[in-house]
């Protein structure tokens, strides 16, 4: 008797099993597989859903509204990293092989996990987009040929802050300015920037690390807002370590807009929890914020309505929201450059870098696809990963984040640019990478 | 040189310098210590009444106050939210008990320990399969603002936070000392059979204890919630509170905050006057450091019970 019931519950399971994998099957022959390293569970969760939910409606988008790029549809599986290293590279490799032409892009959202895939992308050939995150000196396309660092770097952001500062004070000369970091590779990115900077316009850098996961910061506080008393505060901050700052920082009387975040400090997460004490708060971003551009009207249209959205609907152009589905249309519009060029079909990682760094997306382009004013036009090439990314400063109402600024292009000629250079040449020299030659 | 002078004579320096600077690191430090104790107060009474470290007491305050925000999000007022917490609570060590617990009765502490980190897992994934995983915000409407009393800069909502926690620790300390139950409590955590054999019901003293350590686990989310806001990292409180355990005792409830008060206070000096030196961001090593140093000296920490075991 029980034999009978396992026989016929095992029956049942295959058929089921065969049903459900009969679309995807047939899609996954002749779709662009792309593999979604993202983190829904753990501690960095709050930031990682919204993020994953705008990447992949970005993805549905396509293929609900034009049968996917020119013709090709997505197929798209996610993978929980969880943020943490071993697991994203575990999913890289359990990711990298599906579809017809393996997992030809990745995108790991964890400074961490690019820094422990580097090395295998570029064993597997497969281009690897870290927008707004991961290695600054990756954007020298000369040394780093599978790593795209496009719209902007950290370095980029803390130059771009810097500008921001230096435009409200007139003169940083004689500024004291304090950076509250992550205490991890991620927080330490901009130090060497900010060092430059400092001695570049005489202003005065104190570093106040916070180590993870950053849920108690009162010392750290009272000797920013009690003894040190700096002009500015800039912070690398994620996850509850940032609502945490805003807080103790509100505490000890420091002013709200004095204080600048990077973007991984700038989203409703991190201001929400400390409710009216962020109000004034500043944050540095490579987007904009809300859902009033055209591509959230096609979203809502096509998926909420119909109930096929990743996110709740109010969540639709939250800042992470907007940030997943930007870094989706840099790696969508990579993949139809490169269709371009060899053909309607899904690409190889090879095809795929092509596509990026032909990628050109400039105004008439960006109000094409219903991204105009989302973000700033961009260019990339064999040597510049990069593409010339702009940033904007965005202050909380309270209630949203409003830009206070003008795009500020990051000053990369003669600054960043041989910062890049001269990181990228070390990191050529450890590696023993012969830089390729980029015309 | 200059770490000698950093680590030896500037700390002392700078106190002299500014002694109202200070007085308000330590004031900061006592009080963010009470918040570590709150939390610490929930490992101490399942150690206190059963002899095993609950690895789950974080995930019980962040399942606590997932429930907390959950209901109050959902348009329950806060006393009612409140109530409808507790329940759960109540089911949940009821469930403890009779799924987790019951079975390993008389099994050695390494067993039970290993069955409150399944617990943690599921909590945490139970708990956000419910919720979610956004981040809630929590505003029972404490202030948040801060105050200065005689120069000396305090937060308001850290002075009700201290509040809150010497209540607690007075009502625990009355329940287990004045109450039936309190001292078959203390029967229980000093040997099970003994106690089982003069009739305490075990079963019905574990599900108290850990409904009282789940309702410790609430007030501490609510406090930690109103703080951080009621997300994951919640979970991760319980790292602040082991270092309160080791110094305070694993097996007084006043151990926890007398614990609680000295690493609070302990790594707020350090990592204002010693971080430098160091390198910065000493502020949570520091914490286990001063635990382990008194670990030296006191294995049973400032409070705990002296084992004396018999060869």
């Amino acid at each position: 008797m029980i034999f009978k019931k396992l026989a016929l519950a095992a029956v049942g399971a295959t058929l089921a099993a065969s049903a459900l994998s009969a679309v995807p099957a047939q899609a996954q022959e002749n779709g662009q597989f792309v593999p979604g390293l993202v983190y829904r569970t753990g501690p960095y969760a709050p930031g990682g859903i919204p993020w994953a939910d705008g990447f992949a409606d970005y993805v549905s988008l396509l293929n609900a509204r034009d049968g996917g790029i020119n013709g090709v549809p997505l197929v798209y599986e996610e993978c929980d990293t969880a943020y943490n290293n071993d697991k994203g590279v575990e999913c890289y490799e359990k990711l990298k092989g599906k579809g017809p032409t393996g997992g030809a892009s990745v995108q790991p959202l964890s400074t961490g996990i690019t820094y422990a895939l580097m090395d295998r992308v570029r064993a597997d050939k497969i281009p690897m987009i870290t927008s707004g995150y991961g290695r600054a000196d990756a954007s020298d396309g000369s040394v780093f040929e599978w790593i795209f660092t496009a719209p902007v770097t950290y370095w980029a952001g803390a130059d771009a802050i810097v500008q921001y500062i230096e435009a409200q004070e007139k003169d940083l000369k004689g500024k004291k300015i304090a950076l509250v970091y992550h205490d991890s590779a991620f927080g330490k990115e901009p130090i060497k920037t900010l060092q430059a900077l400092a001695e570049k316009n005489g202003f005065k850098l104190d570093l106040f690390p916070v180590p993870h996961p950053g849920l108690e910061q009162k010392a750290t506080w009272l000797k920013i807002g009690r003894q040190l008393k700096p002009d500015w505060v800039i912070m690398w901050g994620w996850g509850v370590m940032n609502s945490t700052a805003i807080k103790e920082a509100a505490a000890v009387g420091f002013p709200m807009n004095k204080f600048v975040g990077v973007w991984w400090s700038g989203s409703e997460v991190d201001v929400r929890p400390a409710g009216m004490d962020a109000k004034g708060y500043l944050a540095a971003q490579f987007h904009g914020a809300g859902a009033n551009y055209k591509v959230h009207e096609d979203i809502v249209k096509t998926l909420y309505e119909k109930g096929k959205g990743a996110s709740d609907r109010d969540k639709v152009g939250d800042i992470l929201y907007n940030r997943g589905l930007i870094s989706a249309v840099i790696m969508a519009e990579g993949i139809r450059t490169a269709m371009n060029k060899y053909g309607n079909k899904p690409m190889t990682g090879e095809q795929i870098r092509w596509g990026l760094e032909n990628l050109k997306l400039d105004d008439a382009a960006l109000d094409k696809l219903g991204l105009k004013g989302l973000m700033a036009p961009l260019q990339l090439s064999c040597k510049d990963h990069e593409g010339g990314g702009k940033v904007v400063i965005q202050q909380w109402s309270g209630a949203a984040w409003t830009p206070v600024s003008d795009w500020i292009t990051p000053r990369r000629d003669g600054f960043l640019t041989e910062m890049y250079k001269e990181s990228a040449a070390q990191y050529a020299k450890e590696k023993n990478i012969t830089p390729r030659t980029c015309n | 040189m200059d770490f000698l002078y950093n680590f030896f004579i500037s700390p002392f320096v700078q106190i002299a310098d500014a002694p109202l600077f200070f007085v308000e690191v330590l004031t900061g430090g006592l009080l963010s210590g009470v918040m570590y104790s709150l939390v610490a107060l929930g490992f101490v009474l399942i150690f206190k009444a059963s002899g095993v470290f609950n690895f789950a007491q974080g995930a019980m305050v962040l399942f606590a106050a997932l429930f907390f925000a959950g209901f109050m999000d959902k348009g329950v007022p806060w006393w009612g939210s409140l109530i409808l917490t507790i329940g759960v609570m109540v089911l949940l060590a009821m469930a403890i008990e009779r799924i987790v617990l019951r079975p390993l009765v008389n099994q050695p502490h390494i067993i039970l320990f290993m069955a409150t980190i399944g617990v943690t897992y599921f909590l945490d994934g139970f708990g956000q399969t419910i919720w979610g995983s956004s981040v809630r915000v929590l505003d029972i409407g404490l202030p948040q603002t801060p105050l200065e009393i005689g120069g000396v800069l305090v937060n308001k909502f850290d002075i009700i936070a201290a509040v809150v926690a010497g209540s607690l620790v007075a009502a625990l300390a009355l329940f287990f000392q004045k109450t039936r139950i309190g001292r078959a409590l203390r029967a229980v955590a000093d040997d099970h059979q003994a106690a089982l054999s003069v009739g305490i019901p075990l079963k019905t003293i574990w599900a108290i204890v850990w409904t009282v350590a789940g309702l410790v686990g609430l007030v501490a989310g609510v406090m930690w919630g109103s703080k951080l806001g009621v997300q994951f990292s919640l979970a991760m409180v319980a790292l602040k509170a082991l270092p309160v355990l080791i110094l305070g005792g694993f097996t007084s409830v006043p151990g926890a905050i007398i614990g609680g008060l000295i690493i609070g206070a302990g790594e707020k000096i350090a990592e204002v006057y010693w971080a430098d030196a160091i390198g910065g961001g000493i502020e949570d090593w520091f914490a286990y450091m001063l635990a382990l140093m008194f670990l030296l000296f006191r294995p049973q920490g400032l409070f705990g019970d002296k084992i004396i075991e018999r060869v």
